[in-house]
């Protein structure tokens, strides 16, 4: 058995060093003679001493231990793994980019501003909005901020709404975001096929109803049909529609949040936008909003004079204030904006076509080996439900670890919550025919696996640098770092 | 159409929809109904070939004054410290950047054990016990420790002193709005420090916690071991906010008895990037651990006995709690936390604090050049790390100063007059490692010329 990787800590040797510091040009005077020695740090901190090759090879080491979209398909449904382009990572890190500060005098920063500006404006178009701002730094972040244009919207009207509405199938974060920005939730049951109940609707609603937060598609890789009714019914009650634009990838160019009805809407554009996801961030969640809801966005966002200057426009006085500092992950919006650019919107609307063809073929091949969900044509992603494995012990779970021996990231599991053994696979439109059917036939072997020899699968993986891991001991005695100080 | 990132030929498509058992493309988009279609082309930017949009982006980079251009005395939380060359090869290894957040760990132990020697990491510089695995940035980070404060002692008052950055007071402030929590701000004393009596006056029963920057927003060390014994005293919480690379050389907010210690780990070798992305870290005493928003990573063993890493305490987080969680993050800053991991193993015990010490002699010797020129004076006497405010002569116009020294290739400091109305003409002087002693002394130069 090969030894455990060792901490970049364990690496450590005092005398070793990697760093490289100019020499002091100016007095060297002591830190106590300027710093009160109480200010001082009485021991210093333990960081390893190690040389520039322990660096590279540790952290390679860690690479090799990790997997990427580079590495090979990653349909994890709901989080848009699809190919992040080389050009967008070179641009981003350009110095007129990479190396600018927020505080820059405007006349020292008009590539910049230029190109947030068209990225608002693109946006917009693209969501059906009439202004975005791009500060939220996630699409968590983006929800919270938008409910926050809500509860300003309904105040600035003497109204006191307090509930937000969500669907049962959605994210975890539409609750957390409603209950963080101080609204209670009202959980709506799907129906039948998954979508809005709109008897359930209908009930549900009142005057203080402040907004109803869809997905759509929905986690389910539905749309919702009926989506012009439930604007209305909200909209009568004198509530908002919140867009959840984890799933935009299905509509680019095709249907637009606006045109639908919704008045705030967020994209995360690590995932429709192709800006990766770095190992769990930095995305970007920015949101677009209605005119009704303009003067309430964070301040500042990017304007243009009459002489084609750019400026930070500041002057919003009904502004719900800041959502991070700075102008919001800038690096990453300067990758969306060069994605944006590789296509143009006929290139966006076929982005979106590829996306939703190459889910319902797989569907379509799948769905005699596993129970699809919800049948009928979905869009960029699908539900399956593994329950006819539990016959032989075998649970959905194991079914994403034995996909690992294959070479393959697993689909989500066990989301969205109201569907049994549930498998979401999102393929995205940058996978071929070719990656989808090997993909497929991995799932057709694992469930003649379960059938034939179901040991087989429980024990998965078999090819990975560790096996499966004691998730309930990390959880009750914690070790979360290593106390190497 | 042809696109390079697109592997869909007519023949796949034909093949695909025969399977599918469908006429057309077009018949897999028929449940959107026809009054919401949009038809035609979206009024958006066009599609650009590779050479093409590489020079209109360059055209656009090329419009902006960058640090390898100009000498930057900016600070005010964004600073330019030197980068390791390393940090961005690793940082540029797909295999972590092209990666979701690890929810498959035996596939994702690199970007996890990553994680996890960030989270010591975080606990060698702050002294605390526990860390995640990383905030939206600094300010996100602050808000976020105040939520938690107030959670944590069933408090809704927050005490915030206006040395705090001021984009870190108004995320607090919407963050405060959204949970009804009260904020109360304390202002400053002569010295550019918190007014300790002020302070001490705003300390209720009712305060969750006391919220403070150090150094602070002026640059300024704030006397922590005064502000400490105030808010502990009516038991509420101590929350600091702190630069992480001063961490190389002033005393650890754990040791100054700090509840939650956040920042910003923007100094340790994350490129400023406008402003983002950065990384917030957030850092706790072992009592709030369960408390703690964000993901965070655990040690555990395998099947057969070998060391490895989880996601874990997940039961805190909004997938699981859904309307009943308190914080409502989910993506991070995973990346810039494994750059600055990178920048903390590249300069190691001895570097971090060379380079602190680096940065006290270069910014103390500007603040002395400053104090001799004779038309700026040094408005507040306390001790400070990287950052000084300077005050230009009565009527001097910061706008058109910061104009005059950017034609001569510096970036001027912060005007603190937007911010601070009382500070009208007052400057924020960053001055880093980078900055060479002719630089510095040159910017001294040309501010006394054009003042």
């Amino acid at each position: 058995m090969k030894p455990d990787k060792a901490l970049i800590f364990e690496l450590s040797r005092p005398g070793r060093a990697a760093y490289s510091l100019p020499e002091c040009d100016v007095p060297e005077l002591c830190a106590d003679s300027v710093i009160p020695a109480g200010l001082l740090r009485a021991k210093p901190a333990e960081l390893p001493e190690v040389y520039e090759v322990d660096v590279i090879r540790h952290y390679t080491e860690l690479s090799r231990r990790n997997f990427g979209v580079d590495n090979g398909f990653y349909p994890l449904g709901s989080c848009t793994m699809k190919y992040n382009p080389k050009l967008n990572e070179d641009v981003a890190r350009f110095p007129g980019f990479a190396k600018l500060h927020p505080y820059q005098p405007e006349s020292s920063v008009q590539g910049a501003l230029e190109l947030l500006h068209t990225l608002q404006s693109d946006l917009a178009a693209l969501t059906g909005m009439d202004g975005v701002t791009l500060q939220p730094a996630a699409g968590a972040h983006g929800e919270w901020t938008g409910l926050m244009l809500i509860r300003a919207y309904h105040e600035s009207r003497g109204e006191r709404r307090t509930k937000v509405i969500v669907p049962d199938s959605s994210h975890g974060t539409n609750p957390a975001s409603a209950a963080v920005a101080g609204f209670e939730t009202v959980t709506l049951k799907s129906d039948e096929r998954g979508m809005v109940d709109l008897e359930a609707l209908k009930a549900a609603v009142g005057d203080d109803t402040a907004a109803l937060m869809l997905t759509n598609p929905s986690t389910l890789g539905l749309f919702e049909e009926r989506i012009v009714e439930i604007a209305d019914i909200v909209h009568e009650a004198g509530g908002l529609l919140y867009y959840d634009g984890a799933n935009s990838n299905a509509i680019m160019g095709i249907a637009r949040p606006g045109d639908m009805g919704f008045d705030v809407v967020h994209l995360n554009l690590h995932k429709t936008m192709s800006t990766p996801h770095g190992g769990g961030g930095p995305g970007a969640g920015p949101v677009g909003v209605k005119s009704k809801l303009l003067p309430f966005l964070p301040v500042p966002t990017v304007g243009r004079r009459a002489d084609g200057a750019y400026f930070w426009d500041g002057d919003r006085p009904q502004s719900i204030g800041r959502v991070k500092a700075y102008c919001g992950n800038f690096g990453i919006l300067v990758r969306a904006y060069a994605y944006i650019r590789t296509y143009g919107p006929e290139g966006l609307r076929r982005v979106s076509e590829c996306a939703v063809l190459n889910a319902n073929y797989m569907m379509r091949r799948l769905a005699p080996y596993y129970d699809v969900a919800f049948p009928g044509v979905c869009k960029h992603e699908f539900v399956l439900s593994g329950k006819r494995l539990k016959a032989f012990g075998v649970r959905t779970l194991d079914v994403a670890k034995r996909l690992l021996d294959f070479g393959y990231h697993p689909p989500t599991i066990y989301f969205p919550l109201n569907v049994e053994e549930s498998m979401m696979i999102e393929p995205t439109e940058t996978e071929s025919k070719e990656t989808l059917d090997a993909f497929i036939d991995a799932m057709i072997r694992i469930a003649e696996e379960a059938e034939t020899d179901p040991q087989l699968v429980l024990n998965a993986p078999y090819t990975t640098v560790v096996k499966r891991l004691d998730e309930a001991t990390a959880a009750r005695k914690p070790v979360l770092n290593c106390s190497c100080g | 159409m042809k696109h390079r990132y697109l592997p869909m030929t007519e023949q796949d498509e034909a093949e695909m929809l025969r399977t599918i058992g469908a006429e057309s493309v077009e018949e897999l988009f028929r449940d959107i109904p026809r009054s919401v279609r949009y038809e035609g082309n979206l009024p958006m930017s066009g599609a650009l070939d590779e050479a093409a949009l590489l020079k209109h982006m360059r055209r656009l980079a090329g419009r902006n004054a960058d640090f390898d251009e100009y000498a930057c005395f900016l600070g005010a939380g964004i600073y330019d410290h030197h980068i390791p060359v390393v940090a961005n090869h690793i940082v540029s290894r797909s295999e972590f950047y092209t990666a979701y957040t690890p929810y498959q760990p035996e596939i994702s132990q690199g970007e996890l054990q990553a994680i996890f020697e960030f989270q010591s990491y975080v606990c060698e510089l702050t002294g605390m016990k526990v860390a995640n695995a990383s905030m939206y940035d600094g300010a996100t980070a602050l808000a976020e420790a105040a939520a938690l404060a107030a959670g944590a002692t069933r408090r809704r008052r927050i005490v915030v002193s206006r040395a705090v950055h001021p984009e870190a007071r108004q995320v607090l402030r919407v963050t405060a709005r959204g949970l009804g929590l009260e904020i109360v701000e304390v202002g400053c004393a002569p010295d550019g420090t918190t007014d300790l009596a002020g302070l001490e006056a705003a300390i209720t029963g009712d305060t969750a916690a006391v919220l403070v920057q150090t150094p602070n927003f002026f640059g300024c060390l704030e006397d922590v071991r005064a502000i400490e014994p105030l808010i502990h005293a009516r038991k509420g919480l101590l929350v600091l906010s702190v630069n992480p690379l001063s961490l190389g050389l002033l005393e650890s907010p754990g040791a100054l008895g700090a509840d939650i210690a956040v920042g910003d780990a923007q100094p340790l070798g994350i490129p400023a990037s406008f402003g983002g992305p950065t990384c917030g870290f957030f850092a706790v005493t072992e009592p709030l651990m369960r408390r703690m928003p964000g993901r965070i990573v655990g040690q555990t063993v395998d099947s057969e006995g070998r060391r490895g890493f989880v996601l874990t305490l997940q039961a805190r987080e909004q997938h699981i709690r859904r309307e009943k969680a308190t914080s409502n993050i989910c993506s991070n800053q995973a990346l810039l936390a494994l750059c600055a991991s990178v920048y903390l193993s590249v300069m190691g015990k001895e570097g971090i604090r060379e380079t602190a010490l680096l940065n006290v002699r270069k910014s103390h010797y500007a603040s002395s050049l400053a104090a001799a020129g004779g038309k700026l004076s040094l408005p507040f006497s306390a001790p400070f790390f990287n950052e000084f405010v300077v005050k230009l002569p009565e009527g001097a116009d910061i706008g058109a100063v910061n104009g005059k020294l950017l034609k001569a290739g510096f970036i001027g400091g912060c005007d603190l007059g937007a911010a601070y109305p009382e500070l009208k003409g007052h400057l924020l002087i960053a001055v880093t490692e980078r900055r060479t002693r002719d630089e510095i002394e040159s910017f001294f130069r040309e501010m006394e010329a054009v003042l």
